[in-house]
């Protein structure tokens, strides 16, 4: 059990202190990543209710557009394969911006006219108005399709940070903080074990010296009881030579 | 560098879509041919094949002046498999409603990937 999932590392104060900070660390990080999930999830809703906003809008502007073709090719005659030949060098293009919400760099992109435009003389001989009137609603459309892109765009980078974030947040709370939590109860765990044997072996010692320092007493008594006085020659070995127990 | 002077480039928006559609977008502006012929836009009709429909998508994500790519919905409806494996953000792929095509939101690659994220009333217009 203690040993099914925590760091290989030898148990020793040293250790202990290190696992400590990174624990300590841990938690800091679950707490800041957890925060940042946050706020990316309440910018995700927001981009969220306006995609679906300019969606609506986009079907609006489409049916706008469609229709105006339409009366365009009702006045001036089929035109598709003059316009679809006369294709040089685009009018709208789009520049991407990049913005920054939580450390996220999302791509904004903007449209903007450069150059002029290719078919300026379509319909000079009839239907100009309505010509004119097509360009018009298709170019509006193409701004609303822009930023539809933009937020879509937006909407899939926050989509994938979020995932990843949470996969993050999920990690530390769930195997890594409970992992440096297991190691640092096997350190002191471990720690304890040492201590105890530690003054399990004092003890013993402190015995042993107790049975050796009887012993040799009752040798002396016995010699003592025997005749022998050996009493200054004892004294002169033992003297300077005490015992140092701790 | 090279990044920087890449996103200092205008990029282009590129249209997969019927005639009409095609036509329309061209006189918005946005149709461009480049140093080796290739226009940004291509038109389906009902006798194109959905491999060359496949293949132009495919070619389209990968030039790097293209940004947006706009798709017919009926036409993504084709190459839905493709359009769902185009994972990365940019370019953005865009389903559009063509002319006798209504929307259906539901189709949508992108918002069905946020279905369940929000009330279903909400994707009902």
């Amino acid at each position: 059990m203690s040993g099914k999932d925590r760091l290989a590392i030898f148990p020793s104060r040293g250790a202990q202190m290190l696992i400590k900070a990174r624990l300590a660390g841990a938690q800091k990080g679950h707490g800041l990543l957890k925060k940042k999930a946050d706020a990316l999830q309440v910018r995700f809703r927001m981009i969220l209710s306006k995609i679906i906003e300019t969606k609506t809008l986009m079907g609006e502007v489409m049916k706008e557009a469609a229709f105006s073709l339409a009366e365009a090719k009702f006045t001036t005659g089929d035109f598709n394969q003059v316009v679809l030949q006369n294709v040089t060098k685009a009018q709208i293009k789009i520049r991407s911006k990049k913005d920054n919400v939580a450390g996220v760099t999302l791509p904004i992109f903007e449209s903007y006219t450069d150059g002029t435009d290719t078919y300026e003389l379509a319909g000079l001989a009839r239907g100009g108005q309505q010509l004119t009137k097509l360009k018009k609603n298709f170019q509006s459309a193409v701004k609303l399709l822009v930023e539809l892109a933009s937020l879509q765009t937006s909407f899939v980078t926050l989509d994938e940070v979020i995932k990843i974030t949470n996969r993050r947040v999920n990690a530390i709370e769930h195997v890594i903080i409970p992992r440096l939590e297991r190691t640092l109860a096997y350190i002191i765990s471990e720690l304890d074990e040492l201590e105890r044997e530690e003054f399990y072996r004092l003890k013993k010692i402190q015995d042993k010296k107790k049975i050796i320092k009887d012993k040799a007493e009752a040798r002396k008594q016995a010699m003592l009881l025997a005749g022998q006085d050996l009493q200054d020659s004892a004294n002169l070995l033992d003297e300077g030579d005490e015992d140092l127990l701790f | 560098m090279a990044m920087h002077a890449l996103a200092n480039r205008g990029k282009l928006i590129s249209v997969i879509g019927d005639e009409d559609t095609c036509v329309g977008f061209l006189l918005g502006g946005i149709g461009e041919i480049n140093k080796n012929r290739h226009p940004n836009f291509m038109v389906v009709d009902k006798n194109t094949p959905v491999s060359e429909i496949e293949e132009c998508f495919k070619r389209f994500v990968k030039r790097d002046d293209i940004d947006i790519i706009l798709i017919n919905q009926n036409i993504a409806e084709l190459i839905r498999h493709a359009i769902d494996a185009h994972h990365a953000p940019v370019p953005a792929v865009l389903e559009i409603p063509s002319k006798d095509h209504p929307y259906d939101a539901s189709k949508d690659s992108i918002l069905r990937r946020a279905k369940g994220m929000f009330n279903p009333e909400d994707l009902v217009r």
